[in-house]
């Protein structure tokens, strides 16, 4: 046996932490009690609950959406920031530090723009004994109406000045938090870079409204009859996260030690992060649903994984899938799948038969037992007349003494699903699209297999390129 | 009007549903796991052919109302088929999920949640903008053949009355299901959304004789026969005219709608079908301490469904196989003592034969047969021109139509005795055959 896969990080500069794991600033990272009950768990770090001039919340704060009978699949907040004073959170991390000296505590902060605010907030984070600061230029909700937050974090020239202003001070890195409420956050994250920061968080929670009671026709969450637009993580934002992510690690005027966060949950999730460049990864949503133990599962399912693939290290894969993100322009064009339908996993649900016709390419017939016709639309039997048929069948409940059971009325058929209900994949019409197997809800069921195109590969640019200097040469 | 059951608290809490309903939050979730099949198997599977898909959806979407007017929209007797189907069979038997290796979508579980929630809101069905349209029918018989029929008909704006020689309209749902199945007040209920529609009952009304028939026919465009079956067999034994020995359905009738809730110690049924069991587990909750199904055949040959044979063993119901009864003995005192049987010996292929000389007795105090209902014979020939063949009225498939153009027939009557869908089925396809031709008759 290998030995177990090192999980520690050493992240922009200096924090140090047992594994990449940390909780994000949020409801779950509130007081010492709790982070130190989280590094119990397993946790590798913490960023703290924002730290600034306390605040007064209102009841109620959360809202979120379920999915098909899921609860939380997105989360909304309209928290503000700590609301316990400076002095207190300062002296707790500093009890915290002081009994978990190899853990990772990040101090995020907050206060009014001011050259001096910002310095004596550093200054007193890093005596209390806090491994970096976070700068929350990303809260959407509240704090943005007060000329913090994300007020701060869409505007490029505020971020690098302030992030200037924190540097002059700081001996800790200093991480920026990038809110996802912007049009490219690139632009952002190159403030951030030209401000000193020595990395990056990113992202903080979307702008959101989650829904409307259709009572009340007042949105939640309710406040006396009355809501306001929040943030929004949870497993609903992470592709948005990883597109940001992704970005900002292309950019070279961005590129920073980046700590991912949003829709973070399991140790697959926390992977993805890395493979697109992230040091470490924050977790909020995921713990405010089942607790601090889930970490467990992230640590012992991502050391699985890299034994699996022989990572030793975090920096073993970190950053692996950058170079498989291309710009559209660069995709190859000759590259072709198509879908195939393993018979003898069909339940016949015929999803991908009705997705096809309605959802892509009509290319998925259910003709199996009426002959195969290849070819376009009009030659094959439409959804509406399948369900037609179906509907003037008349059909009676089976019952042993009325129905004379024929000796040979046994199942002939090769599969335990019916021929009839088995669609068939029309080859020379599938694009490829990948929506039958997207709607499959068995594994492995239809495949994308790639065939051969005969042709070189070429991207649109390349082919563009040619039909250019084909003119040209006329 | 309160149903026996409401007045006898204490026997209806040995009734409880077989299948408790969904909460709503649990009916959410279940319905959940519907993958929405496009063309259904299950909705093939249904005999009334409803969109189950659509309807899931619709309770997933938290859509009750719209759940249930799908679920009438096919069968106006959807309540009840929510809690008597053999859905194992039907529906459930067909679910996708069972290639899966999941449990079926739990169908019937779902349709009642969305029937309940019709019925608690008031049970009002929308407006039908048709016309009144010219035509009278007469269906006979108020059981569900007739009850789809005259829906069906009714709400395409024609002139509907149904004849019933019963107290009370429903036929077997009424009379003849287990209550822990289908409780009489819900199979009335359903009875009176019917008549919401319109419907014109007459109820202790028999037809009977020639000139009863005649006079309809003179009165009515076209009559739908929903007569169902007779009386059910007898067991042609020495002893079976003693007072003790009541046939199934008469026995629950008797608890259901009679107030007749008295049970042997010891009952006997005869036969193996589903009726037979529904008799032997009420036995069984009324207070029977010892419940016998005598089946002259072995346990693959039971006509009864698995799950009805798995429910009896559960109730506590004993079954003997391969026992022929042949007579029924009272005491001295005139109380029923035992029931004489024979072993039965299977030929080679099945043909069950009874062994000479090896007659046991098995003491009992009630006997209950439950071998099957014979047709209507005698009625059956007052229609004039009706074809009947092997007692089960010959119709045309698609459209319900018999030999005499005037009237049409659908379920027991027809197909010799299927489920309560079964006979929803025939009477809207006849319904909708009626109105095709009263349409171009009028045209």
């Amino acid at each position: 046996m290998p030995e177990s896969p090192n999980l520690a990080v050493n992240f922009a500069g200096g924090i140090r932490s047992p594994n990449p794991f940390w909780l994000a600033s949020a409801p779950p990272t509130n007081c010492g009690e709790q982070v130190m009950r989280a590094f119990d768990a397993g946790w590798g770090g913490a960023v703290w609950k924002t730290i600034g001039e306390p605040v007064v919340n209102v009841s109620s704060r959360y809202s979120s959406i379920d999915w098909n009978g899921q609860r939380m699949m997105g989360l909304n907040n309209i928290e503000l920031i700590s609301d316990r004073p400076v002095e207190v959170n300062l002296r707790e991390i500093y009890e915290v530090k002081k009994r978990y000296p190899n853990h990772a505590v990040i101090a995020s902060l907050m206060v009014e723009s001011k050259r001096e605010a910002w310095h004596d907030i550093v200054a007193r984070s890093e005596d209390a004994g806090a491994d970096g600061l976070e700068l929350n230029f990303g809260c959407p909700h509240g704090m943005s109406e007060r000329g913090m937050g994300s007020a701060v974090g869409q505007v490029p020239e505020y971020t690098e000045m302030i992030t200037g202003w924190v540097k002059e001070k700081a001996r800790t890195p200093v991480l920026v938090k990038l809110t996802p409420n912007i049009t490219d956050i690139r632009t952002v994250a190159r403030a951030a870079k030209r401000g000193g920061a020595d990395g990056l968080s990113a992202i903080n929670t979307i702008n959101s409204i989650t829904g409307i009671d259709l009572d009340t026709l007042a949105p939640r969450p309710n406040v006396d009859g009355f809501s306001s637009h929040g943030g929004y993580c949870g497993p609903a934002v992470k592709p948005i996260a990883l597109n940001m992510v992704q970005q900002v690690q292309s950019d070279p005027e961005s590129q920073l030690p980046l700590s991912g966060i949003g829709g973070v949950g399991t140790w697959k999730d926390a992977a993805e992060f890395i493979l697109l460049g992230c040091g470490t990864v924050q977790v909020c949503t995921a713990a405010m649903h089942y607790g601090y133990r889930i970490v467990e599962d992230m640590i012992d399912g991502l050391q699985n994984w890299m034994r699996q693939k022989g990572y030793v290290t975090i920096e073993d894969f970190r950053g692996l899938s950058l170079p498989h993100v291309r710009e559209w322009k660069n995709l190859n064009l000759n590259y072709k799948i198509v879908a195939r339908i393993h018979e003898d996993k069909c339940i016949g649900c015929d999803l991908c038969y009705t997705a096809c016709w309605d959802g892509a390419h009509q290319c998925i017939h259910l003709d199996r037992v009426s002959g195969v016709r290849n070819g376009h639309v009009e030659a094959h039997t439409k959804p509406a007349e399948v369900e037609a048929a179906s509907r003037a069948k008349i059909t009676v409940t089976p019952i042993a003494k009325l129905d004379k059971v024929a000796a040979n009325s046994q199942n002939v058929e090769p599969y335990a699903t019916p021929l009839a209900r088995i669609p068939r994949v029309d080859e020379t019409e599938c694009v490829g699209c990948n929506l039958c197997a997207l709607v499959c809800p068995v594994e492995n069921c239809i495949t994308m297999e790639q065939v051969d195109s005969g042709l070189a590969p070429q991207s649109w640019e390349e082919r563009t390129a040619v039909v250019a200097g084909t003119e040209k040469s006329c | 009007m309160q149903s026996v059951f409401q007045q006898h608290p204490e026997v209806a809490e040995r009734f409880p549903d077989l299948h408790p309903p969904l909460t709503a939050q649990s009916a959410v979730i279940e319905a959940n796991r519907c993958l929405y099949c496009f063309d259904a198997p299950c909705t093939g599977a249904c005999p009334t052919h409803i969109d189950v898909p659509r309807f899931i959806k619709k309770i997933a979407n938290e859509n009750l109302r719209g759940s249930a007017l799908t679920i009438l929209d096919a069968n106006i007797l959807g309540a009840s088929c929510s809690h008597v189907c053999p859905v194992q069979v039907l529906c459930e038997g067909a679910c996708v999920m069972h290639h899966h290796h999941e449990p079926p979508i739990k169908i019937a579980l779902l349709q009642r949640h969305a029937m309940d929630a019709f019925y608690a809101s008031g049970a009002v069905l929308p407006k039908t903008s048709a016309e009144r349209r010219n035509g009278k029918i007469a269906c006979i018989g108020a059981g569900p053949a007739s009850l789809a029929c005259a829906a069906e008909l009714r709400q395409r704006g024609y002139d509907v009355t149904v004849f019933d020689r019963h107290r009370l309209p429903g036929g077997l749902n009424t009379y003849g299901v287990a209550e822990y199945k289908l409780p009489t007040a819900d199979s009335l209920r359903e009875i009176e959304l019917v008549g919401s529609l319109g419907v014109d009952f007459q109820f202790g009304t028999e037809i009977a004789g020639e000139a009863a028939f005649a006079n309809l026919e003179k009165e009515y465009d076209a009559i739908f026969l929903g007569v169902g079956l007779g009386a059910m067999h007898r067991l042609r034994i020495p002893g079976e005219d003693h007072p003790a020995v009541i046939d199934a359905l008469a026995f629950i009738a008797g608890y259901k709608t009679a107030g007749r809730l008295a049970v042997g110690r010891r009952v006997v049924v005869v036969g193996a079908g589903n009726t037979a069991i529904d008799a032997a587990n009420a036995a069984k909750r009324l207070g029977a301490e010892e419940v016998q199904i005598l089946y002259r055949r072995v346990e693959t040959h039971m006509p009864a469904f698995g799950f009805e044979y798995e429910h009896a063993k559960q109730e506590g119901v004993r079954f003997l196989w391969q026992t022929q009864p042949i007579a029924i003995h009272a005491d001295t005192d005139g109380e029923l003592r035992s029931i004489e049987c024979l072993r039965v010996e299977l030929a080679q292929d099945g043909t069950p034969r009874s062994i000479a000389g090896s007659n046991f007795h098995i003491e009992c105090d009630m006997v209950v047969p439950a071998i099957g209902q014979s047709p209507l014979f005698d009625l059956l020939t007052e229609c004039y021109g009706v074809r009947v063949e092997h007692g089960r009225v010959v119709v045309d498939r698609v459209t319900g139509q018999t030999s005499n153009p005037k009237y049409f027939a659908g379920g027991d009557c027809v197909n010799g005795g299927r489920e309560v869908v079964d006979a929803v089925a025939d009477g809207k396809r006849a319904a909708v055959g009626i109105a095709k031709v009263l349409e171009s008759a009028h045209a």
